[in-house]
């Protein structure tokens, strides 16, 4: 559902359901709800049924590549000689994502439900949940219910009398976007700086303490407990538009729109009707300029893009951008392009783990010319130069953090060139516009 | 050695200790407890100083510039000390289309912190921009301490502040 506001007609509410009921919070009243029912039939099945059964589904990772969950399940080795470890991804920090707060705040129930179901499907016995440090609030809930599910049998040396063992473990994170990243989060829980690892070797064969290792989202953990509970082929049929993108999804919509917040839709729902019916269109007497639609990292889109764009993988790609982690950024025409295009190289030169010569360079220099332009001593190449390192930047580095950066620079410049331009000839100042 | 030094006092002794040896069961490594364990430093002095970087590198069998280099990676440590009450305003572009700007000159200006930063003259307060708190939808979300405050505007800034004394 939207919160904080009521369900839209239009949403399709599995996840969210219970957002904004702080009597879901508790391991009572997500059991009352039906909660754990999925973790009890996953014990009951084989790990190769558990991730058989999410394959099917066609779930893919929600934290932003969207690589099929059942698949990545299915590449932890059969054997397990050495410690297997699920680590749970709650560090969301991609500018206009703000779902995996409210699935920590609100159920938390729900996310250790699909922890463990994770954890026994790739023979996991122990899980890290990393949570962002300035989710002082959320650690708390998930501190509590941890504990509560413990008490419960939920978790620990016998779950639900399985014989089966699973363990939690919430770390804090302190203060890194990278940490997000998957290899990085690793190093940090080891200790280490958030320093992205090069991959080969991959997680599965070599992540936490060089043990075989699975990372997965928060939403994607709690789809798991829906598509266990009433099977893959009800998830599946969760589609409007293209068939390899199933279920739902969760969308924060944020920025210039009436009602801001998440809507869970059904994959493949118009762009058009979140924005301008779910979220509530434009303030009184402004029109729409752009859209980034799945967090800060993709490119971004005009107002005549999204129309006719269908929210799944392949429907936002077809116009030219990428779903991601589901964050939307909304902007009307007060906004100035210009200027939050260099706030967001801001945001990753400030990021950048600096390992890479590209990208911590690169984010550097991009934000230093769009301030420059911005302050009105643009020079007439800027944006040659912009697009070259920009091109240096993409597919050269270790993680796709300096990709990130150069998305939405490169597709501003392609799609709102006029107001660089206007900046560059001294016909636009900072001072003339809003935000 | 500077006074700091002097005045250091252990924060793994007893019941540090004690949480500290809490933290080993949950990591295979030694080292795996270090974010933890910095967590609780920072809990008990407000800040992490040299000797305490000295002390859990002690701890956890590390060199101190091993630590030190962990440290200053996180931006939510401090290496140095901090109002009494540490103010963090999300000004990154979703929550900068929102007005995020005005938050922050509400905040430098009726704290008297008059650049970001820097410590008031009384110690009360100490002001930061942070970059997106995961929380864009409820613009402008400002952490004030472990208090994380959605929606805040400049007509609300004075309000708040009087809750923290
Ligand atoms: C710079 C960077 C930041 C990331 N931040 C996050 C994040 O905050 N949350 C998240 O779930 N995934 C994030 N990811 C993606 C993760 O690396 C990883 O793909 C994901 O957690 C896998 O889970 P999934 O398959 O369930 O989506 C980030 C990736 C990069 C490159
Ligand atoms: S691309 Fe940037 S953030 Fe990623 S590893 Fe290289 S320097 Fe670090
Ligand atoms: S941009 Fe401010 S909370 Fe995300």
């Amino acid at each position: 559902m939207g919160f904080p506001h009521p369900s839209h007609a239009k949403e399709t509410p599995v996840i969210s359901r219970y957002f904004g009921d702080a009597s879901a919070r508790t391991f009572d009243g997500w059991t009352k709800r039906g909660g754990y029912e999925g973790l009890r039939k996953a014990l009951g099945m084989t790990r190769e049924q558990v991730v058989e059964e999410v394959k099917a589904s066609g779930l893919r990772g929600r934290g932003g590549a969207g690589f099929p969950t059942g698949l990545k399940w299915s590449f932890m080795p059969k054997d397990v000689t050495k410690p297997h470890y699920l680590v749970c991804n709650a560090d969301e920090s991609e500018p206009g994502t703000f779902k995996d707060r409210e699935i920590l705040r609100w159920t938390p129930h729900q996310l250790l439900e699909g922890c463990a179901i994770g954890a026994h499907a790739i023979g996991a016995e122990r899980i890290y949940i990393y949570v962002r440090g300035e989710f002082t609030v959320e650690h708390k809930i998930l501190t509590a219910a941890v504990e509560e599910a413990y008490k419960n049998g939920a978790l620990g040396e016998d779950v639900f009398g399985s014989g089966r063992r699973i363990d939690v473990v919430v770390h804090r994170g302190a203060g890194a976007y990278i940490c997000g990243e998957e290899t990085a989060m690793m190093n940090s829980i080891e200790g280490k700086r958030g320093n992205p690892r090069i991959k080969p070797p991959f997680p599965a064969v070599a992540g936490l303490w060089a043990s075989p290792t699975t990372i997965n989202n928060v939403e994607t953990l709690a789809a798991a407990v829906h598509i266990l509970q009433r099977g893959a082929t009800w998830y599946k049929g969760l589609c409007l538009g293209n068939p390899k993108s199933t279920g739902t999804k969760l969308i924060s919509v944020c920025g210039h729109v009436q009602r801001p917040g998440n809507y869970e839709i059904t994959m493949g729902t118009p762009m058009t009707d979140l924005i301008f019916e779910m979220a509530g269109g434009m303030r009184p007497g402004r029109t729409l300029k752009a859209v980034i639609p799945g967090g800060s990292s993709v490119p971004i889109m005009t107002a005549e893009e999204i129309q006719g764009c269908q929210m799944d993988y392949e429907g936002i790609v077809a116009k030219g951008s990428m779903l991601g982690s589901g964050g939307m950024i909304v902007m009307d025409d007060s906004t100035d392009i210009v200027y939050q295009v260099m706030r967001l190289a801001k945001f990753y030169a400030h990021e950048s783990c600096a390992q890479c010569t590209q990208c911590r360079e690169g984010t550097a220099w991009t934000t230093r010319i769009l301030e420059r332009i911005l302050a009105g001593h643009g020079k007439p190449e800027d944006l040659e130069l912009l697009l070259d390192l920009a091109d240096n930047m993409t597919g050269k580095t270790i993680c796709v953090l300096s990709d990130s950066c150069a998305a939405p620079v490169v597709s501003a410049i392609k799609k709102f060139r006029g107001e660089f331009e206007a900046y560059l000839s001294r016909s636009r100042q900072r001072s003339m516009v809003t935000a | 050695m500077s006074a700091t030094d002097i005045a250091y006092r252990p924060v793994f002794v007893g019941d540090g200790k004690a949480k500290l040896e809490a933290l080993f069961p949950k990591y295979p490594t030694r080292m795996s407890c270090l974010l933890p364990a910095l967590w609780l430093v920072q809990e008990a002095r407000g800040w992490i100083s040299e000797p305490a970087i000295a002390e859990v590198a002690g701890v956890l069998e590390l060199t101190p510039a091993y630590v030190k280099g962990v440290v200053t990676f996180y931006t939510m440590y401090h290496t140095h000390p901090v109002g009494r009450h540490f103010i963090q305003v999300c000004t990154t572009s979703p929550c900068n289309i929102c007005g995020a700007e005005d938050v922050v000159k509400a905040f430098l200006q009726h704290t008297g912190c008059g650049e970001l930063g820097n410590t008031s003259p009384d110690g009360r307060f100490t002001i930061i921009e942070v970059e997106c708190l995961g929380a864009c939808g409820f613009a402008t979300p400002v952490l004030i301490n472990d208090d994380f405050i959605e929606g805040v505007t400049p007509e609300r800034v004075a309000g708040i502040l009087q809750g923290y004394k």
